[in-house]
């Protein structure tokens, strides 16, 4: 059977209005060719991952961002950048020359009101623009809050379908630093993922943050993509040259296995995989799942991979009540009881808020990791 | 004559060689005398709905050398605080007040333990101003138990609670709103004091700040909105982000008065007559013109968006300390050797606050649970290296 790992169309999977799988919704998607991956097993997904010998360069996170940006701006005349010092290069270096090569008019620099920002974005998108909005600090993006959960959210929904703000996406680095104390470090994705109406994606390496960031932009629905700033340096590998998107709400099986199934997703996948390695000399084989998407989430995969194993950890930076883990974890439970061999366990951060000089303790490290694995 | 000459000639040594004038005690030529001075403050202020102060101010001489002095403890421990930065004691993020000492010397000059302040960021001199120590800052700054938050704050989050001092506060604009909370506790429970909201320039274009505004005007609280206008919010230049940099006139309708923030007696001025006109009317805003030499934070250098020539010239004609200084030379209230000790004092007195901070230990265990909500609940935490530590709280 022929599949293309890199698609460039996208598969919307759900048939509820929401997620405009209707054709006539603006023009800025092109339905795939009929691929049902839901009776696809995961190791189906993995065995067919050949890709064809590309050109590839070897980058870190923030040069593939950049020239993901870069294929947007070019591909797409009514694409905009904006947020707080884009112009410059940001302060992550995402959106350097940008300006220089599209101009004021399509990168420009928004004063500090982040409020402002994301509704502005969701009016430039709903007259079928790409707005790409970029918040500073995912810590700063609670002004955006209502604008996100209460007017892109529900924008389609609530016109039946009249306009949409499909062209937005909001792009914001997340997630601990090391030094970052409580306003540079935190993990917001699961208010987003209470959200029905918009994705989550999260990259985890420099190839997976070009492609997915490629797909949310031309998704036709808003989408917040949530970039592990640790990563941004620290993050280097091939990422192919040219222009490939990754599908939206699929997972990827990092590593097959068949005792337990961990799920995670951006820079904790790290942390797991080195977990990973050595819970393996131990003779214990893991399967390591990275969401990419929180919402929508592939429940199937995650479920076919549990129904082999038997067993399931989850891990995030978040705090662990109410984080997104207790989504997979009530969902799994649900669906693969009688196959669950041992309670879902998660390793997750602590109750508290994000500590300055505690963080060693606050994060969920390799050693927790192990702890839970039962070693 | 003789004898005149022998007074003179002990006087040169027991002055460390500095002249004395004949008329003045040879013991000691700083005057510490709080004879009211009245002196003309150069810059005029700009008033927007109001009539601003008259530009001659009351102080003492004793008022200026206690300005010069917390001046130069601020300068030093921001400076020193660099250095802890460059050397790793600090890590995260800190954010320097040099150069602006004026604004919070200015400030608490007018104000008494009945008003409050709360601001953003860049807090440490503030915190300074509020009654802090320069012992509770670094240890806060190093993230140690002897800091003014317990060493859970750090940089950003100094407060105080006996000097009225709410911090501290990391978002940009959000503390204005609270600041029209704490103003309104203020009238209600009759306190006679004001509230003190400080802002940016860069923050200054938050909705949350027009949302404060509006309701401080609408009910008439003793609040003043202080937009610490530094020109640069973080790399963007006020022309940049704002439509009309005039953030005096920004409240639109709450009058506005616009100040020499390098000035340390027209701060005091424009403070005391705010003061006054709030406590009857509701709010007002003040706009200090001030400068920041370093950059944003410590990880600007603060030359990739503005020339280091206008950093020196504004460090060579509009420094807040050196203005002091060349007051009370003209006027004789000090000799350069007597400001010469008030500096070594001031010196010594930051080098041992940090010896001390650098000896304080770090938080226990359990401050990472506790505090959290009033009344701590139990907590299990795992300790980063696999051995499992069970933290019981109260």
């Amino acid at each position: 059977m022929v599949r293309r790992r890199f698609s460039f169309g996208l598969v919307s999977r759900l048939s509820s209005p929401i997620y405009g799988r209707s054709p006539c919704s603006g023009g800025i998607w092109t339905p795939c060719l009929g691929q049902k991956r839901s009776f696809m097993t995961a190791k189906d997904l993995v065995e067919s991952e050949e890709p064809e010998k590309k050109v590839t360069n070897r980058i870190n996170m923030f040069s593939a961002i950049n020239q993901a940006l870069h294929t947007v701006l070019d591909s797409d005349p009514k694409s905009y950048v904006f947020g707080e010092d884009v112009g410059f290069g940001g302060v992550f270096r995402c959106t350097t020359a940008l300006r220089d090569k599209f101009g004021r008019h399509r990168v420009f620099n928004t004063p500090l009101c982040e409020q402002a920002i994301v509704g502005f974005g969701i009016g430039l998108a709903s007259m079928g623009n790409r707005a790409i909005a970029e918040i500073q600090f995912a810590d700063y993006i609670f002004p955006a809050l209502d604008q996100i959960v209460n007017e892109a959210a529900k924008y389609r929904y609530r016109s039946g379908n009249l306009f949409n703000c499909g062209g937005l996406t909001v792009r914001a680095p997340y997630g601990a630093v090391g030094h970052g104390g409580h306003y540079h470090s935190q993990s917001p994705e699961a208010f987003f993922c209470h959200v029905p109406g918009i994705k989550v994606v999260i990259p985890r390496s420099p190839s997976q943050a070009k492609g997915l960031l490629l797909a949310s932009i031309r998704d036709p629905n808003p989408v917040v993509f949530f970039e592990p700033k640790w990563l941004y340096r620290l993050a280097v590998e091939e990422v192919p040259v040219d222009d490939y998107t990754l599908p939206l709400s699929s997972a990827e099986v990092m590593r097959k296995g068949s005792d337990i199934t961990l799920v995670g997703w951006g820079a904790q996948l790290a942390i797991m995989e080195e977990a990973c390695d050595e819970v393996s000399k131990l003779g214990i084989s893991c399967e390591l799942i990275d969401l990419r998407t929180l919402i929508p989430w592939d429940k199937e995969l995650v479920e076919d991979s549990v129904n082999k194993t038997g067993r399931l950890l989850v891990s995030h930076e978040a705090p662990v009540t109410g984080g997104f883990g207790a989504e997979i974890a009530a969902s799994i439970t649900n669906s693969c009881f009688l196959r669950l061999q041992a309670p879902v366990s998660r390793v997750c951060g602590l109750d508290t808020p994000f500590p300055l000089v505690f963080e060693p303790f606050y994060m969920p490290t390799k050693n927790k990791e192990l702890q839970t694995l039962g070693l | 004559m003789a004898l005149r000459q022998a007074w003179q000639k002990a006087g040169k040594v027991l002055n460390g060689g500095a002249l004395v004038s004949p008329g003045s005690t040879f013991a000691r030529a700083l005057s510490t005398s709080s004879d009211p001075l009245t002196l003309e403050i150069p810059v005029p202020f700009k008033g927007h709905k109001v009539d601003p102060p008259s530009s001659t101010v009351e102080t003492s001489a004793a008022e200026l050398v206690d300005f010069f002095r917390t001046m130069f403890v601020m300068r030093r421990m921001e400076i020193a605080a660099d250095s802890l930065y460059k050397s790793k004691f600090i890590r995260g993020f800190c954010h320097l007040y040099d150069g602006q000492e004026a604004v919070c010397v200015g400030m608490e000059a007018a104000l008494n333990d009945k008003d409050c302040i709360i601001t953003a960021y860049r807090d440490h001199c503030t915190h300074l101003g509020r009654g802090g120590t320069v012992l509770e800052v670094f240890a806060e700054l190093m993230g140690r138990k002897d800091g003014c938050s317990l060493g859970k704050g750090g940089s950003m989050h100094m407060y105080n609670k006996k000097g009225g001092f709410y911090g501290g506060n990391g978002i940009v604009g959000a503390q204005t709103p609270l600041g029209a909370g704490l103003a309104f506790a203020q009238k209600y429970l009759k306190v006679d004091g004001v509230t003190l909201a400080m802002y940016g320039d860069g923050a200054a274009n938050q909705g949350q700040l027009f949302e404060a505004m509006n309701i401080s005007a609408l009910w008439d609280l003793p609040v003043i909105y202080v937009c610490e206008n530094n020109h640069y919010g973080m790399g963007t230049a006020e022309w940049r982000s704002a439509k009309s940099p005039e953030y005096y006139k920004r409240g639109d309708y709450v009058p506005g008065l616009k100040v020499d923030g390098m000035d340390c007696l027209a701060v005091k001025q424009a403070v005391k007559f705010a003061k006054e006109y709030s406590l009857k009317n509701g709010p007002m805003v003040l706009e200090m013109d001030t400068y920041r030499y370093h950059g944003h934070s410590m990880s600007d250098p603060g030359s990739t968006y503005r020339t280091r020539d206008e950093i020196s010239g504004v460090r060579q004609e509009r420094d807040p300390i050196e203005r002091i200084r060349k007051l009370l030379l003209s006027h004789e209230f000090a000799s350069v050797a007597d400001l010469k000790a008030i500096e070594k004092e001031a010196k010594k007195e930051v080098e041992d606050a940090l010896a001390k901070a650098k000896e304080s230990p770090s938080p226990d265990a359990p401050e990472l649970f506790s505090h959290i909500y009033r009344k701590s609940y139990g907590a299990e935490a795992y300790g980063a290296d696999r051995k499992e530590s069970t933290v019981k709280l109260p």
